[in-house]
């Protein structure tokens, strides 16, 4: 008996559905074995950590915090990822944003009348993101530079130059040595509405919707698409695919910048440390993940910012690494990716036929 | 009559009583949804030449990876010199001393000739001796006249040359039995003389080949004996010199081949597209357009004959915006679009058929009727304002799919689960669908069975009854000296000479072809050597 | 002098885990994949050699377990990417986000009682710097022959891996594979084995690097020990035009500009750390640019051409 992989006719849409399933209850397990190995119990961690992400409305208002900045840049990494532009600077994208809302709200607030402060600090963060998103597209479509390396670089630069402004320039001299920028006025406070959580996630939603029908329904969206698909093609259709992905990027990283605008003035209210939490890369996974669909990322956010809330949960109550989340979350893409073959291809199992007579004077 | 049949069967017991080189029997090879072998009997002897014959899909190629060990049988058996074997990898098939040269050269670009030659060689020990290799190597070109430079890069060399490295490798790993896939496609016919020479040298040493075609003329020229295959089983096997090309045609259709085409008679209206001077550089920044003027009218099909790599590319997109001229210009109705964007030409009521179906022409990983949505999105009824209305696309699709009768299961299905011929029919209505002056079709037959051939022909004569200019680039003299009204040859980037292909001769063209030019070629008389044992 | 030569000294040493790596990555990315977890197996090769390290006072156990990881770790990025066919880059973005995750977990899990079960402050067996005498009294030269066991195994793994790769029956195989797998394939070379081998002798050296890190450069464990040096590989193996020779210059480049911002922020010079910080970074992109410029002018081909492509024979 031979065991072959045979190509699908057509997409398996069950196999859409089915293998993120699958997927995710191998991970449960590769999880739990973890635990076990290190003296845990995984039932009560796992129930544990659904308590702790959403039992409770403060458990559910720090899932929301998680989720909201992975929400904004998992639909930026998607745009990006639609046209197979390699984004990995969502984390530089998004920290700029925080940077540059800063510097709105320190230093050009006296300026601006009170009631526009926080449109204009963040659209000045959504700007920021989708300059640093820009270079490196510029350097793709112009000197066909590769885009992979130059975003993750500049995920770095840029971070490293957020810890040179709260450490230096703009430290808050009554600060009591903390590295941190003075907090915001109060007219640049993003407002809350439950626990933490704030109205970023309205943002998240439309954005989610509106990208949706982009795509889905609209001339622009459908350029995309054929651009992501062969970019010959596109261009043999008379369609500006440099134009194009250069605007589309620009968005990928206003959305990314607008995550970064949202944390600063919902979550810190300054410029700190700890601004991003690897939601750059993690947003990569929820874009993977959703399948690079809009309407999917919300969701696929909320499940893994819960896993992220859910180990911070634990490590409280139970002493485990905080890191757990994170692992978990590296567990979860494993099987997925194993399982994403399964969408294209199908197992067939042969067994050896008796042999048909070839009959003679066929033809 | 009487005596052919007498020699025909003492050949025949002749043959029966030698041990075939090689034997395959009852071998069947299937892939989803698809048989490409079905109880295949096949021998090969000694000295001689094969040529399988048929039409694109027939299962040629098929039967020869299963024999060179790329593919596996599900069922059949291959003896070689009268043993059974097991032929599961290429290097299988190479202990055995068959060689295959396949259509695309399996040659790795950015290595050396050296290199390619032993690469997949456990023989060569751990840190092999090049000096010995280059030795080896320089004898044997020098034996069979297949002369190339041992250390330039594949990238740097010539197709044809190409070909004598493939050649080489073969004769390098000893192979006694070499299979050539359709080898005559990509040389002149000059380059082709002095392939079959290489065959005959070796068929003096005992060797064997099959090659792979789908040309009657190639049969006739080359081979000893003819296998035509046709759906995936033998259709006839016989002795080439018992048979004929109208023969060979109606068994690998199994039906008259209609080789006359009706067409209006020729009534050219004003120009539709003139170049003057055209100049524009390849991919690697060589000249690939020199100075190339032509002009196509209405009710005109202009046919571009010649060997792929010549210009025909290029030339296709400088006209339709794809590639930027150097020098020169060009005109649509009047109106210079010298370098003008591919938008601005669309807009021009040009239509654009181009050589890669598959990732140019069509989005594979996109539905039909998204595909045949990508000339006429842009306007209504298809699109309001920046919004698009499925549902008017899906109608539009479902009114194409009929008209051409595109084989697919609904209009959803991507692109990339259709046959060549149903993408190629899929590309034909959209842009059929939007042409208003010029078409412009590269080798828009290549890889297509014949009735899928028969159906582009018809459409290009369709679009030029009604007035339309055509620009038809192939590499079939035939087929364009029936389809086109003139043909115009390219050779090296040049317009080489100018003819109607109602007075073209295929011999003239043929020169034309491998660089000697019209008015060179006026005088000359050619004496066709026909080239068989 | 003195000074250039403990400058020369130190970057060679920081040097050393870079080139591991870079040599293991360029011979994963030869064979066409690319492997973008190098940050997370350097941290576990790291984490793992040093707790080996300080339970059994045993380099040669320490250095055998990074070996072990690397190989698991890589193990898994081949079989999703080569069997599975799933997407390289997403593939080594999980498993840095998982040896990242996982490297952190056992930091604070895999220590002594003592130590709260952490790792982090305690002191294990380490390599020393083996002084060549005579040699290592040369000035500037000299500081070639003032490094550890580990850094003089990297004087002869460069010109082996350079001959292997170039001169070599073995070697010309894995060119041809991240070059042409189908061609490879028709030939009569196991892609699919050549991917796997080379993707986890791969994954070895890069462990090696950073147990290199834990048992000898830093020495000991801490958070996030790499500090982001999985990403500069990546940049150094396109900086080397994937040839082993040349990952050299880079990781030299590299690692002396770890060594000297030390130097240059201890003599009081006004710049601040995170610019200086910067430069490796910002050096990247600037190669990378020139780079792409160059190649498009000279036509020449750096990058294996299938990079990144999955290959199944009877796909028609």
């Amino acid at each position: 008996m031979k065991i072959l992989f045979e190509k699908r006719k057509s997409t398996s849409v069950p196999a859409l559905f089915l293998v993120p399933l699958f997927s995710f209850m191998v991970s449960l397990m590769l999880t739990g074995l973890v635990l076990i190995i290190f003296g845990t119990n995984p039932f009560s961690t796992f129930s544990a950590m659904a308590k702790g992400a959403f039992g409770s409305s403060n458990g559910f208002s720090e899932t929301l915090v998680k989720a909201i900045p992975l929400m904004l840049t998992g639909l930026g990494v998607a745009i990006a990822f639609r046209l197979k532009f390699w984004n990995i600077g969502a984390e530089g994208q998004l920290t700029l944003g925080g940077v540059a809302a800063a510097w709105v709200a320190l230093f050009l607030s006296p300026s601006i009348p009170s009631a526009l402060l926080l449109p204009a600090v963040l659209l000045v963060g959504c700007l920021a993101g989708a300059l640093w998103a820009g270079i490196p597209a510029f350097l793709k479509t112009r000197l066909k530079v590769d885009e992979t390396l130059v975003t993750l670089m500049l995920n770095y630069v840029a971070v490293l130059f957020s810890e040179y402004l709260y450490y230096g320039p703009w430290r808050d001299p009554k600060g009591y040595g903390f590295p941190g920028s003075a907090p915001f006025p109060d007219e640049a406070w993003l407002p809350r509405i439950m626990g933490r959580a704030h109205i970023g996630i309205y943002f998240a939603v439309v954005a989610a919707l509106i990208l949706w029908v982009v795509f889905k329904r609209t001339r622009w969206g459908f350029e995309l698409s054929i651009i992501g698909a062969s970019q010959k093609a596109a261009r043999y259709q008379g369609i500006a695919v440099e134009r194009n992905i250069f605007l589309a990027i620009l968005l990928s990283g206003a959305l990314s910048g607008l995550a970064g605008a949202s944390e600063v003035t919902g979550i810190s209210h300054r410029l700190q440390q700890g601004l991003s939490l690897g939601y750059g890369y993690t947003a990569i996974i929820v874009a993977w993940m959703s399948q690079l669909n809009p309407l999917a990322i919300p969701f696929v956010s909320l499940l893994l910012a819960g896993i992220l809330t859910g180990g911070d949960q634990v490590q409280l109550m139970m002493g485990l690494p905080s890191a757990m989340g994170i692992v978990m979350q590296g567990l979860i893409l494993f099987p997925m990716l194993a399982g994403s073959l399964f969408t294209e291809y199908r197992i067939k199992f042969i067994r050896k036929q008796p042999k048909a007579a070839c009959v003679e004077g066929e033809a | 009559m009487f005596v052919k049949n007498l020699l025909d069967k003492a050949y025949k017991m002749e043959k029966d009583k030698r041990v075939p080189v090689v034997e395959m029997r009852s071998v069947t090879k299937t892939f989803p949804g698809v048989v490409a072998n079905e109880c295949v009997d096949l021998a090969l002897y000694a000295g001689e030449v094969l040529a399988l014959l048929g039409e694109n899909g027939a299962g040629k190629s098929t039967l020869m990876n299963v024999l060179c060990g790329l593919y596996r049988p599900d069922e059949g058996e291959i003896f070689i010199r009268g043993r059974k074997a097991e032929i599961n990898s290429p290097r299988d098939s190479q202990r055995l001393g068959i060689g295959m040269v396949h259509q695309n050269f399996k040659l790795v670009d950015s290595m050396t000739v050296l290199e390619n030659i032993i690469l997949g060689m456990k023989d060569q020990g751990f840190i092999p001796d090049m000096k010995k290799v280059r030795a080896e190597v320089t004898s044997l070109s020098e034996k069979y006249n297949l002369s190339v430079n041992p250390d330039a890069s594949i990238w740097q060399l010539s197709v044809g040359e190409q070909q004598r490295v493939e050649i080489l490798k073969l004769l390098y790993r000893k192979a006694e039995i070499l299979i050539l896939d359709e080898p005559t496609a990509v040389l002149t016919p000059q380059e082709s003389q002095e392939l079959s020479k290489v065959i005959h040298l070796m068929r003096t040493e005992g060797k064997s080949a099959i090659f792979i075609t789908h040309k009657m003329e190639e049969v006739m020229t080359f081979s000893d004996r003819v296998m035509v295959l046709r759906k995936g089983k033998v259709a006839a096997e016989l002795s080439t010199s018992s048979t004929s090309p109208r023969d060979l045609a109606k068994l690998m259709v199994g039906r008259e081949v209609l080789f006359e085409l009706e067409k209006k008679p020729f009534q050219p209206g004003e120009a539709v597209l003139r170049l003057e001077k055209v100049c524009a550089l390849d991919d690697r920044g060589l000249p690939a357009l020199k100075d190339v003027s032509f002009e196509i009218r209405k009710g005109e099909i202009v046919g571009i004959a010649g060997v792929a790599g010549n210009g025909q590319r290029e030339l296709a997109e400088t006209i339709t915006g794809l590639r930027r001229l150097t020098a020169g210009s060009v005109r649509i109705q009047q109106k210079d679009v010298t370098n003008a964007k591919p938008l601005t030409i669309i807009k021009a009521g040009v239509a654009h058929i181009p050589q890669d179906r598959s990732s140019v022409g069509a989005v594979g990983d996109m539905s039909v009727a998204s595909n045949l949505a990508m000339k006429d999105y842009r306007k209504k009824p298809l699109s309001v304002g920046i919004f698009l209305i499925p549902q008017r696309i899906l109608s539009m699709a479902k009114k194409l799919i009929d008209t051409f009768r595109i084989a697919t299961p609904s209009p959803e299905t991507h692109v990339k689960f259709l046959s060549g011929g149903n993408i190629q029919k899929t590309i034909l209505a959209r842009e059929i669908g939007s042409c208003k002056n010029l078409l412009v079709a590269v080798y828009p037959s290549r890889g297509l069975d014949i009735g899928a051939t028969e159906s582009v022909r018809k459409q290009l004569v369709e679009q030029r009854d009604k007035g339309l200019g055509v620009l038809f680039i192939s590499e079939d003299i035939d087929e364009l000296i029936q389809v086109a009204d003139t043909i115009l040859v390219m050779f090296e980037g040049k317009i080489m000479g100018n003819v109607p292909a109602a007075s073209a001769d295929p011999e003239k063209i043929g020169l034309m072809m491998a660089g000697v030019s019209q008015t060179e070629n006026e005088g000359i008389d050619i004496s066709q050597g026909v080239m068989t044992s | 002098m003195d000074l250039i030569t403990s400058i020369l000294t130190i970057t060679i040493r920081a040097g050393t885990s870079l080139v591991f790596a870079t040599i293991g990555e360029i011979l994963t990315e030869r064979a066409g994949i690319l492997n973008l977890g190098i940050e997370g197996i350097m941290l576990m090769g790291a984490v793992t050699s040093f707790a080996a390290s300080f339970y059994s006072h045993n380099l040669v156990f320490a250095l055998l377990v990074a070996c072990g990881v690397g190989a698991f770790m890589a193990l898994i990025h081949a079989f999703l990417t080569v069997t599975m066919r799933a997407n390289q880059v997403v593939s080594g973005l999980s498993l840095t986000l998982f040896g990242t995750g996982f490297a952190s977990f056992l930091g604070q899990k895999l220590g002594p009682q003592s130590n709260n079960f952490r790792l982090v402050g305690l002191k294990g067996a380490k390599f020393t710097p083996i002084n060549v005498e005579a040699l290592s009294q040369i000035p500037v030269l000299g500081a070639l022959f003032k490094q550890d066991i580990l850094t003089y195994a990297v004087y002869l793994i460069i010109p082996l891996a350079w001959y292997f790769l170039y001169k070599t029956r073995p070697g010309l195989w894995l060119r041809s594979v991240g070059e042409d797998p189908q061609t490879a394939d028709a030939m009569g070379i196991d892609v699919i084995k050549t991917k796997y081998f080379y993707t986890i002798l791969g994954g070895i050296l890069i462990a090696l690097g950073g147990a290199h890190l834990s048992l000898s450069y830093t020495p000991g464990w801490s958070e996030n020990l790499t500090g982001g040096r999985g990403w500069i590989v990546i940049a150094l193996v396109i900086f080397s035009m994937w040839n082993p020779a040349r990952s050299i210059w880079g990781a030299m480049l590299f690692g002396g500009i770890n060594a000297v911002q030390f130097r240059l922020q201890a003599s009081g010079t006004n710049i601040p750390a995170s610019f200086l910080n910067m430069l490796p970074y910002l050096g990247t992109i600037t190669v990378l640019v020139v780079m792409t410029w160059w190649e498009a002018l000279s036509k020449k081909i750096g990058a294996p051409a299938a990079l990144g492509a999955a290959y199944m024979r009877e796909d028609k």
